[in-house]
């Protein structure tokens, strides 16, 4: 297709069906997190409020769990059908974490996801509370071991080779490697930040339409809190990660600033301009003086290694990962500002009626998946040409498949999950459009008390698209 | 250590194929039955008799996926770059399956029956996918220093295709005797005769199977009539015809649960073949699961876990089958 080899088509594929499958977990851990506080204060507090919040964003939650499902089940196959000697090499190694993964992550959402999300009638209120808190820890189990793999491929120790195979030879080694703190806070991190802005842009949209109800206001109103809280932190957890990441693959963060050579006693940063790999330079540049040496090594004088200090086969792609790195930097920035002025409209008692503000905090809603995308885009395009860093070559990881064979998979993986997943997204919408009030049927002031009439087995209402067309 | 840890591994994954074929078979059976069913609210009653539980019974399958790639590295990499056209149509099929769940219940009139299509052919897809994958397992691959050296549709055989349509029998008969289980009235009448005819279809394939696949795979014809193996296969006939045949008879005299466990066990048997036939071979011909086993270190660390882990997961799972025990009414689900 387009005279790609199978390796670029392989890697077409797997970027193109991770990136999509991302966005789902992001979604479920944020909103698994969030569901588990609703029923926790419905419980306490007894309001109703928090009530209509947990079977309205249970009704999303579903939805996008399913499609994060279906979306990993092809994660877990890719690894064999496409990088068959990635698994063959390391496989001793990522085997037996996705496998914990399995074990203590999926089972667990999966066994309790269906009592969450139907048994609100047939176990207590104290047992459903559990079930979802169950849902909630088993997203966040998954989310340490399979970056606990990816960790370890970024920043590989505790192993040795083999007979070309990696062995491991210390398993906390294994897991706690360099750059898995790191990498554990910054995305968990962004799955609740990227949740707290889709939470929070629904919030606004919803007042900006002018339904000033309680669950609207309490939803915008805790999903400003979070952002508010989280984004400074999560700017200071993306910069320890990137020290993190200076410290074991300099290449990569050269590559993400452009910077392609140490002149004078510091390094500029560079804002903005356009990396030339054939030319080794950054075009356009538009720099400010010492800052570079500031940022990376927090200090006036100190100097990163540049790009042309790696052989040219072992250089990442700067052209692409330098604009990347800076779109979710650069949202980031948006994110924190979007938190504080919530917080000085809150103070001034202001927070759900300036319209400026709910606007931008609408716009503002799929900053943080689309940040996501970008930092996760970042730090994999930049451990090229690497797939085990240091160890194993992009190119000697992939399966030896004809370049048809994958194009025609690639081109149906495109079909389907363009339709299925578009769709799917579109549904995710049209429950959000329907907002938090008057959710149907139910009748329940209290916990256990007038337990709810049955509801449809699925978790979601019939035919939400009337209630569009308002 | 004094465990034999491949061999350990080999029963640990042959159960989680088997806890999968078990329990995605009667999801996906259901998927493959609803045409049948054309009144809207009946297909909604068998789509939620699973819509709890379908999630943590396909799990198993990420299970075994995960399992082989933990202790297995090397028939992980060959048998899915082999099997690379069956396992990325499964994917797709299940992908289709799974969203339906949700997006059935969701997209407005005029697209439902779209979704009920896609729940149907999703499960056809899936399904014939796993029988095709299974026949070509038997059949064997090229493999060349322990790399898979043979072409995209080596898979594509007139005996895997014949598997493909055995499995879609056979999960069929899970899915209408799950169904008779799990419903009543009209639902139940309709999956009682279609699981009679299922039965039917099923030994005639399970005969035409052990018939095709010594003739055409003298190893395992070796291996089935050699003396101690064919002591240990030959009441598997006998037990075969006596299952169906008391599976025929509670169809007919109103059996609820019965049916459904009698299916089990004839799953079980025809399973235990299948393993006996190509044990201890992993890929067929000739990597055997010795050859294939990963570092010890691999196997023991993830052995730990399997062992104290399955058990809770055994339990959590059967507390939520028995939330949602007893049949699906006609009012449930609705307000």
């Amino acid at each position: 297709m387009f005279g790609l080899s199978s390796l670029e088509l392989s890697r077409m594929q797997f970027a193109f069906t991770v990136s999509v499958h991302i966005i789902f977990p992001a979604i479920t851990i944020g909103l698994a997190s969030f569901l588990a506080v609703l029923e926790a204060l419905w419980l306490w507090k007894k309001q109703r409020v928090y009530y209509d919040l947990y079977q309205f964003w249970m009704h999303v939650f579903a939805v996008n769990f399913g499609m994060g499902v279906v979306s990993g089940l092809v994660m877990a196959y890719e690894f064999g059908t496409n990088w068959s000697q990635f698994s063959s090499v390391a496989g001793g190694i990522t085997g037996p974490l996705l496998a914990y993964e399995v074990l203590t992550a999926f089972f667990l959402e999966a066994g309790f996801l269906g009592v969450m999300l139907f048994g609100r009638d047939k176990v207590g209120p104290g047992l459903h509370f559990f079930a979802t808190v169950m849902v909630a820890v088993g997203t966040l189990i998954s989310t340490t071991w399979i970056l606990a793999s990816n960790s370890w491929m970024q920043t590989p120790q505790g192993f040795s080779i083999v007979n070309g195979r990696a062995i491991p030879v210390n398993w906390l080694e294994v897991i706690f490697n360099p750059s898995f703190p790191f990498r554990l806070a910054h995305m968990t991190v962004a799955a609740y930040l990227s949740t707290a802005l889709f939470v929070g842009a629904s919030g606004a949209w919803h007042l900006l339409k002018g339904h000033s109800t309680d669950a609207v206001r309490t939803m915008l109103s805790m999903a400003m809190w979070m952002i508010v809280i989280v984004a400074p932190i999560q700017i200071f957890l993306g910069d320890a990660h990137g020290l993190n990441t200076l410290k074991y693959q300099p290449a990569k963060i050269a590559a993400i600033e452009g910077h392609w050579e140490n002149k004078g006693d510091s390094s500029p940063l560079v804002l903005v301009g356009f990396p030339d790999m054939e030319a080794e330079v950054t075009r356009a540049a538009v720099e400010v003086p010492r800052l570079g040496s500031i940022l990376l090594t927090h200090s006036l004088h100190g100097q990163i290694p540049p790009l042309k200090s790696f052989p040219k086969s072992d250089r990442p792609n700067s052209s692409i990962v330098f604009w990347t790195f800076r779109l979710m930097a650069g949202l980031g920035f948006l994110m924190a500002l979007l938190g504080l002025w919530a917080a000085v409209l809150r103070a001034r008692k202001r927070l759900y009626t300036s319209r400026l503000f709910l606007r931008f905090a609408t716009l503002m809603g799929p900053s943080g998946l689309v940040a996501l995308l970008a930092g996760w885009m970042t730090t994999e395009i930049g451990r090229q040409p690497w797939v085990v860093y240091g160890l194993l070559r992009t190119e000697n990881a992939v399966s030896n498949h004809s370049a048809a064979a994958v194009s025609a998979t690639l081109a149906i993986f495109v079909a389907v999950y363009v339709f299925v997943f578009g769709t799917g997204v579109s549904y995710m919408l049209k429950l959000v459009a329907k907002g938090p009030y008057g959710v149907r049927g139910a009748d329940m002031s209290e916990p256990g008390q007038a337990r709810r009439p049955a509801r449809p087995l699925s978790a979601t209402p019939d035919n939400i698209d009337p209630a569009i067309t308002k | 250590m004094g465990i034999d840890l491949p061999l350990v591994w080999m029963v640990i994954i042959g159960f989680g194929l088997m806890m999968y074929v078990i329990m995605d078979g009667f999801d996906l059976g259901i998927g493959m039955l609803l045409p049948l069913i054309r009144n809207r609210e009946d297909r909604d009653r068998m789509v939620n008799t699973v819509a709890p539980v379908w999630d943590g019974n396909e799990t198993w399958l990420v299970l075994g996926g995960a399992g082989l790639l933990a202790a297995f590295p090397t028939a992980y990499s060959i048998l899915l770059s082999a099997l690379y056209f069956p396992l990325i149509l499964m994917l797709i099929g299940l992908i289709l399956r799974g969203v339906a769940f949700e997006f059935r219940f969701k997209a407005d009139d005029a697209h439902k029956p779209f979704w009920d299509r896609a729940f149907t052919w999703g499960s056809f897809i899936a399904t014939l996918s796993q029988g095709i994958a299974l026949g070509s397992i038997i059949n064997g691959f090229t493999v060349s220093n322990l790399v898979f050296a043979g072409g995209a549709f080596d898979f594509l055989s007139p005996f895997s295709m014949f598997t493909g349509l055995c499995l879609l029998v056979a999960y069929a008969l899970l899915g209408a005797t799950w169904l008779v289980m799990k419903t009543d009235g009209f639902v139940q009448g309709q999956m009682r005769r279609a699981a009679q005819l299922l039965v039917v279809a099923l030994l005639v394939a399970i005969a035409i199977v052990s018939v095709w696949t010594p003739l055409a795979h003298p190893g395992i014809a070796r291996r089935w009539f050699s003396f101690p193996n064919i002591a240990f296969f030959s009441p598997v006939p006998i037990l075969v015809l006596f299952t169906s045949w008391a599976l025929v008879r509670s169809l007919r005299r109103d059996g609820q649960a019965k049916p459904f466990v009698l299916t089990l066990f004839l799953l079980f048997l025809g399973y235990t073949g299948l393993l006996i036939s190509i044990w201890p071979n992993i890929v067929p011909p000739s990597v055997s699961f010795r050859d294939a086993a990963g570092p010890a270190q691999s196997m023991g660390f993830t052995l730990v876990g399997a062992l104290l882990i399955i058990p809770f997961i055994l339990t959590y799972s059967a507390w939520s089958y028995f939330v949602f025990r007893g049949k699906i009414g006609n009012d449930e689900g609705y307000h």
